[in-house]
């Protein structure tokens, strides 16, 4: 009789001690802890909450958010993450109609605005992109500039209108008087999908994000598009109120601003936050 | 012993009422989130007129090629003893059962630049039949070919041969045969599978859309157009949705005997 409540004290006693000493100073469950140790700031990742979250994220977040996920659900015990990757123009429209998404990360700020009154935190920019134009292993078309695309004799692949990659290469190519005739461009659902036309299809050219670019490697030629000419998109991540579990939720909102996580969205091609 | 009773058992009723309930309350709310008042502008604007001209233009030709490319299948399969019947028969209803997609990438696989045939058809004809309308109509007669075969084939199985021996009989050549016996016999068949695949054809969505790609007026057929307008346009999706709603209600009511009555 003893035994059994003498053992179960003691287990509430070390639980009391395991627990951080930083829990006190902040609010949320998981936390990105700034110590400034004289020049750059390190920023730690700590994680007490668990559970299971939803995340909706831009295609092109598709390779980093998988590593991420990966390294947040073994920072976080006993936590589950899945993630959702389609253009962001689809999930902001997804999340209007019910969709149980707990983080919503879009390649604009206009998605992010579209689902305000859905939103349960405040959104945080995560990550910057650019625009790139990709061509077949080679170019052989000797593309060389937006405006070569106007010119060149094939299919080129942009986004849909509704999709953030879409809505910046329209205004890339305007920005530099290219006019790309419509009955020769094909319009993909998302930058993935985008790519996939040149990768994959017969597409001759495309116009889709630097990280996407980077991301397909050997099976297509990246041409740089001049600053003066490019567009910057800026990512928000922000936390929505869907079934999953709030706490974990801003968690990994909070890591997204971690080292690890800058680490890895910087080793596939985008721009810090900043 | 009777064969109908009085009244339907309950049960039967209640679990058939969920099941009808399944089918019907998507098309309700589809007809209730019409938006009316604007339905006529949704389906003339130039975005949504050339989806029609297009998916009309390419469902016809791919209905033809069923026909032209189906009824020699139907004959070897039903009439002959072909060896390794069973596995052209499989071959033949392999994309009924296919996901859509995956034929477009068995398509984009076998027919695109990269490939052996695709590369040699472009370096020798200049002909690219990815993101082309050419293209659209390939793989619409791709999906829609199986439908048209089966068809028929059950028809020419069925039908008496006796008529068609009587004929060669008093000395028709076998042409002659096909032509004034054997068609007659079976035209009922044909023009129900041709309707069938022509549906079928219309209503194609995943093998275009890798094949062919997603380009305004040459390879945007309604379902892709749907798929697109679906965040940015609704109305117009709606819209173009209720326009294959009520082709394929049509093509269903058109065929009731095949489906409820004697073939």
């Amino acid at each position: 009789m003893l035994l059994p409540a003498l053992t179960a004290i003691a287990a509430i006693l070390l639980a009391g001690c395991g627990s951080d000493g930083s829990d006190a100073a902040d609010t949320l469950a998981g936390s990105t802890t700034t110590t400034s140790a004289g020049d750059s700031s390190t920023q730690a990742f700590t994680c007490d909450a668990s559970g299971e979250i939803t995340v909706s994220a831009a295609a092109s977040l598709t390779q980093s958010f998988t590593t991420i996920g990966d390294a947040f659900q073994a920072a976080c015990a006993d936590s589950e993450v899945t993630f959702t990757f389609d253009s962001s123009g689809k999930l902001s429209a997804q999340i209007l109609s019910g969709a149980p998404v707990d983080v919503f990360a879009s390649a604009d700020e206009a998605n992010v605005e579209k689902v305000e009154d859905e939103q349960t935190g405040v959104p945080e920019v995560f990550a910057r992109n650019q625009l790139a134009i990709v061509t077949k292993p080679g170019n052989p078309e000797g593309i060389e500039s937006l405006a070569d695309l106007a010119e060149v004799d094939g299919v080129v692949a942009l986004c849909a209108e509704d999709a953030p990659c879409g809505t910046f290469a329209a205004e890339a190519l305007a920005g530099a008087n290219a006019t790309v005739d419509e009955s020769s461009v094909t319009r993909g659902e998302n930058a993935k999908a985008t790519l996939a036309a040149v990768s994959e299809g017969d597409a001759i050219a495309g116009i889709v994000y630097v990280t996407d670019a980077a991301g397909a490697g050997d099976a297509v030629d990246t041409v740089q598009i001049p600053d003066a000419e490019n567009v910057i998109a800026t990512y928000p991540a922000v936390t929505i109120g869907g079934t999953g579990d709030a706490d974990l939720a801003a968690a990994f909102v909070s890591y997204l601003l971690s080292d690890e996580a800058q680490a890895v969205l910087a080793q596939a091609g985008f721009l810090p936050p900043a | 012993m009777t064969a109908h009773h009085r009244r339907p058992p309950l049960l039967v009723v209640a679990v058939a009422s969920l099941g009808l309930a399944l089918f019907a309350l998507p098309l309700i709310g589809l007809l209730q989130r019409a938006a009316w008042s604007s339905l006529a502008d949704d389906l003339t604007s130039p975005a949504a007129k050339e989806a029609l001209r297009l998916s009309l233009t390419t469902s016809l030709s791919a209905t033809v090629l069923a026909l032209v490319l189906g009824l020699p299948i139907a004959w070897l399969l039903a009439r002959t003893d072909l060896p390794g019947r069973a596995v052209v028969r499989a071959l033949v209803l392999l994309p009924m059962v296919l996901p859509p997609v995956v034929g477009g990438v068995a398509l984009l696989s076998a027919f695109s630049r990269r490939s052996p045939l695709g590369g040699w058809l472009y370096d020798a004809f200049g002909i690219q039949l990815t993101f082309s309308t050419a293209g659209v109509v390939l793989a619409e007669t791709f999906v829609a070919l199986p439908f048209f075969v089966i068809t028929v084939e059950a028809a020419l199985r069925q039908a008496d041969p006796r008529f068609e021996q009587v004929a060669a009989g008093l000395g028709a050549k076998p042409a002659t045969v096909f032509r004034r016996v054997t068609l007659p016999t079976i035209a009922p068949a044909v023009a129900a599978g041709a309707v069938l695949a022509w549906a079928r054809a219309l209503g194609e969505f995943g093998a275009t859309i890798t094949f062919a790609g997603n380009i305004a007026g040459r390879t945007r057929t309604l379902p892709l157009a749907v798929y697109l307008a679906l965040e940015t346009d609704t109305e117009t999706a709606i819209a173009l949705s209720l326009v294959l709603l009520g082709v394929s209600f049509v093509v269903l009511v058109a065929l009731r005997d095949r489906w409820f009555g004697r073939p």
